[in-house]
Order: C-alpha cells, then structure tokens, then sequence
C-alpha cells in the first residue's frame, strides 16, 4: 500500500504540538518516535501489562493499543510532566524511590502515570480500592507491595492525613 | 506500527454507513481493545480499517422520549459504571463491566464493542440478556431496532448487516425492565484482574410492593454456551414464588436444564456446571436483598 498520513494536532505535557504522522502508528509509537517521550514503554503492545500507559484528558489508557490519530484535540500527560524546572522529582516519583517500588524500572512510568490519576482524585481509597486501581499493571520485580505502599502513603500525605499503617 | 492496509476515519454516523457501503472489506473499529489485539497477532494483519471512535455523538447514557436508557454504543466502560443514570435505575450493569480487564482496558472498552464482537463471555452481555435490552442498528435504509437475543447469532457473529452499511449506535434498557428491577452479576474468573469469565452470572428481580414475592426473576449467563443465553426453566421456578433458602436450591438446581457449557483450558464443563447452580443462588440472593426483600 502507499503510506498514509495524517496532521495530528494535540497538547502534550503542557505544549499545543502538530505533527504528521503515519496512520498506522499507536499513540506509544508517536510518543516515542515522533516527541522523544521514552518513559512510554513498549511491554506486551496488546494492552496487558501498562507499561505504555499515559494520561488523556485526564484518563489513563494503554497508548500501545491507541491509534495516533485518535490523539488529535486530546492533552496527553506522560510521565516527562512530572519533573521539576531543575530535573527534580516529583512526591510520588520520591515515594516509590523512597519504599523500593522500583527496581528495574520498566514498569514505573506506567504505575506513576496511573498514580498520578488515583492521586489527582483527591479521595482517600481503601487499600483494596488502591489494589483494584493499580490492577491495570505488571511488575516482574518488586512484588507490588512496595508500590503500593508508596501510592498510599502520597495519597495520604497530599490529603494531610497521619498514615495509618 | 499496525499492520493495516488503510485507515478511514468517520465523525459522524452518517460517514460512517457511507464508508461502510464504500470499503465494503474493512473492519469497524470502535475502542479497538479487541481489533488492534488481534491485528497485532496477525489475525487482522493487513486489513482496512474505519475507525467511528471519534463520533461523539454516540457516546453518554440518557433517558429517551420513551423512558428507555439510552447508552450510546461508544460510550466506555468506565464512563457507564460513574453514570448516575444507570447507578439508579440498572446498578448491575455498571458494576458488570466493572470487572472488565483492568482500569485501563475499562477507559477504551466500549459496550457497542463489547457486544458486536459475539463474544460469550463478554462481561456485559449476560447482564443485557438478563434485562432485555433492545440493540439499535443504523444503516442506508434507516434505524433497525432488535431484541439482544435476535443479535447474536452465534460464536463470533451477530446480525450486522455490513452490506447494509450498518453500525451499532446505542443500546436501549426499555422502562418495563428496569423499573424496580435490582440485579447482581458475579464473574467466575481465575484471578481478579485482567481475566476473561470463565463464567458470569446475572439475576435480576422485581419484587411485589409489600416485598413478599418475587414478582418476575430474570437469569442469563455468559459462557454456559456459544452465545449468552437466558435460563427459562429457573426463571419460571421463580417467578411469582416466595423469596426463601429452598427457592434459592430449587433454582439453582434448574439452571441445569437449560445451560450448555464446554470443556476449555479454562474449566471444565462439569466444573462450569457446578459453579452455574452455586453462583444462579447467590446471585438471587443478592438480587433478592438489594430489592429490599428478606430471605425466610
Ligand atoms: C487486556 C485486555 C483485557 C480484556 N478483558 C476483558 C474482560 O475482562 N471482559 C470483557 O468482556 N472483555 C475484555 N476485553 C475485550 C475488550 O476490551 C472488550 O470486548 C471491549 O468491549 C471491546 O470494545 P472496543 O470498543 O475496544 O471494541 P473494538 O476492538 O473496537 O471492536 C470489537 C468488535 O466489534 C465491532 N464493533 C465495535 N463497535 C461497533 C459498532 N458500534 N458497530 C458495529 N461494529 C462494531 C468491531 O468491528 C470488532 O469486530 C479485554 C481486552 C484486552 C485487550
Ligand atoms: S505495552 Fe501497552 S499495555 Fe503492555
Ligand atoms: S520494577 Fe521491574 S518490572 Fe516493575
């Protein structure tokens, strides 16, 4: 077939950007290729492990199994949108640094960036809530435990909340 | 990068029937959580595709001019379970497709997909059976209204008529089912997240005013067969009786008259059997209770 391309225009991590882009690409394949966005990863591509997972208009979706095109008019956060003006990390980026819910670290953009959604509902869930919120992740590493308590004690600390675990 | 001979983008419905009737090989792609999975498995490799994503149009749930739910077919998973329409007049639904995937999977999955796939463990179907709902259907010759248990045909094929250039564009829960009709669905999956049923079960009744009898139950299941399928012979057992523990035996005891299941890798068929009568009580039980009836 001849390549078939589209202008996407869309606001990613703040910024109104316009791009062509081939209409066979999923959101993960613009993300990285096109703006350099790497903390999307490439896991499973069939929207099983989260690894690819980005914020639109404030939702979390597997960008692997997102067309590119549907972007267009959406604001796209990903994980890039977190770092301070000097590269400085985030409270939720420190949380999992802070409990060891990161170790190779593949996996982390993709839990953070669902974090950040479970964060910016300003509710205090139930840790079997948190379980069921996070479900949408694998982690080959830490045994989900650490990442957990790192969700809960930010969701905790941004409430003014004592822990209470 | 997806293998796919070509992508046709429609915004409104009537772009979409018009794409339909002019590509007629190519593949309706709604949240695209079980085309673009099977593309990449090279099911789908190679194939046009016309993407109705972008209708917004047929997104949101609404009370129509006849007092049906209306819910557009693309609306999501997520969105239908946060609706207040359908917390208060059809709880279950929202609370079935709550159990779909994972958060994620929830936010691109959309009921019309989740239908139009054929697929009998979809985690919605056996509650729309259970309620009756109606599927709407628009295509070059108009808008074609048909009971859910007309739409499927079997395994993997439900009545959309391509040639006709037809699209799902809502599904409709008529008045006379969902009023004061409380329902329960439970999924038999082999862990909580990101499972496909290995079987779902959903109940519904309407009690009497005074709560005293049960005055119509409804049961369908998902994967007891090819196709989501109604359980008359329980439904009668139960309809116009008491609510009370033999009730809930004697129902779960007829389920087997009317359920099909198979041997899979996931379960056996006589172990689907047995969790069909043990999941028909307690989700009659549950149904009976958020009615507001007591068990005697
Ligand atoms: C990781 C993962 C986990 C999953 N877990 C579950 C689960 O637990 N339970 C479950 O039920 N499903 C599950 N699914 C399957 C899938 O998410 C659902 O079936 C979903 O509802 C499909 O909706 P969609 O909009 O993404 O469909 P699409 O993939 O876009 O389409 C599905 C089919 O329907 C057709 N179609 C879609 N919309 C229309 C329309 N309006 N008119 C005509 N034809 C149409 C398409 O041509 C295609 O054949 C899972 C999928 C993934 C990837
Ligand atoms: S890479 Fe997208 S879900 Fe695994
Ligand atoms: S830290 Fe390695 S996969 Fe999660």
């Amino acid at each position: 077939m001849s390549v078939q391309y589209k202008v996407v225009r869309c606001n990613i991590n703040g910024k109104d950007v316009e791009r062509v882009v081939d209409v066979r690409a999923s959101l993960t394949d613009m993300l990285r290729n096109d703006y350099h966005l790497t903390s999307v990863k490439k896991g499973c591509e069939v929207g099983e492990c989260g690894a690819c997972n980005v914020l639109i208009d404030g939702e979390c979706f597997n960008s692997c199994i997102y067309l590119a095109v549907w972007a267009e008019g959406k604001h796209i956060r990903t994980l890039e949108s977190l770092l301070g003006p000097d590269g400085e990390l985030s409270d939720i980026q420190q949380a999992f640094v802070d409990e060891a819910a990161i170790q190779c670290g593949f996996c982390t953009p993709g839990f953070i960036m669902t974090a950040v959604e479970i964060l910016e509902a300003g509710k205090l869930y139930s840790d079997d809530e948190l379980r069921k919120l996070l479900s949408g992740h694998l982690c080959r590493c830490t045994g989900y435990e650490n990442i957990l308590r790192a969700v809960k004690k930010t969701m905790y600390r941004r409430l003014g909340k004592e822990i209470d675990f | 990068m997806y293998d796919m001979k070509a992508l046709y983008e429609a915004l409104s419905v009537e772009e979409a029937i018009a794409l339909r009737l002019a590509h007629p090989e190519a593949q309706i792609i709604a949240g695209g959580s079980d085309v673009l999975v099977q593309m990449r498995e090279g099911k789908r490799a190679g194939k046009e595709l016309i993407s109705i994503y972008r209708i917004d149009a047929l997104r949101g749930v609404t009370i129509d001019e006849e007092e049906n739910i209306r819910i557009g077919s693309l609306t999501s998973f997520s969105h239908i379970t946060k609706d207040p329409i359908i917390q208060r007049y059809c709880n279950v639904l929202g609370e079935a497709v709550d159990q779909v995937g994972s958060p994620q999977i929830r936010n691109i999955g959309t009921i019309g997909g989740n239908t139009c796939n054929g697929v009998t463990s979809a985690d919605s179907a056996s509650t729309l059976h259970a309620w009756e709902a109606i599927v709407e259907l628009a295509g070059k010759n108009g808008v074609r209204r048909l009971p859910i248990h007309d739409f499927y045909i079997k395994a993997g094929t439900v009545d959309i008529r391509a040639e006709e250039g037809e699209i799902q564009t809502a599904i409709l829960i008529p008045k006379a089912s969902y009023e004061n009709c409380y329902g329960h669905y439970i999924k038999y999956g082999l862990r909580n997240a990101m499972e496909i049923a290995t079987l779902g079960c959903s109940v519904n009744v309407r009690l009497s005013p005074d709560k005293s009898t049960i005055e119509r139950c409804r049961i369908a299941y998902g994967v007891a067969g090819p196709v989501p399928m109604r359980v008359p012979t329980a439904e009668a057992v139960a309809n116009g009786a008491k609510p009370t523990e033999a009730l809930l035996e004697a129902f779960g005891n007829a389920v087997i008259e009317d359920i099909n299941p198979r041997d899979s890798w996931r379960a056996s068929k006589a172990f689907r059997q047995h969790i069909a009568v043990e999941m028909a009580k307690r989700a009659l039980r549950e149904s009976i209770i958020k009615a507001g009836g007591e068990l005697a």
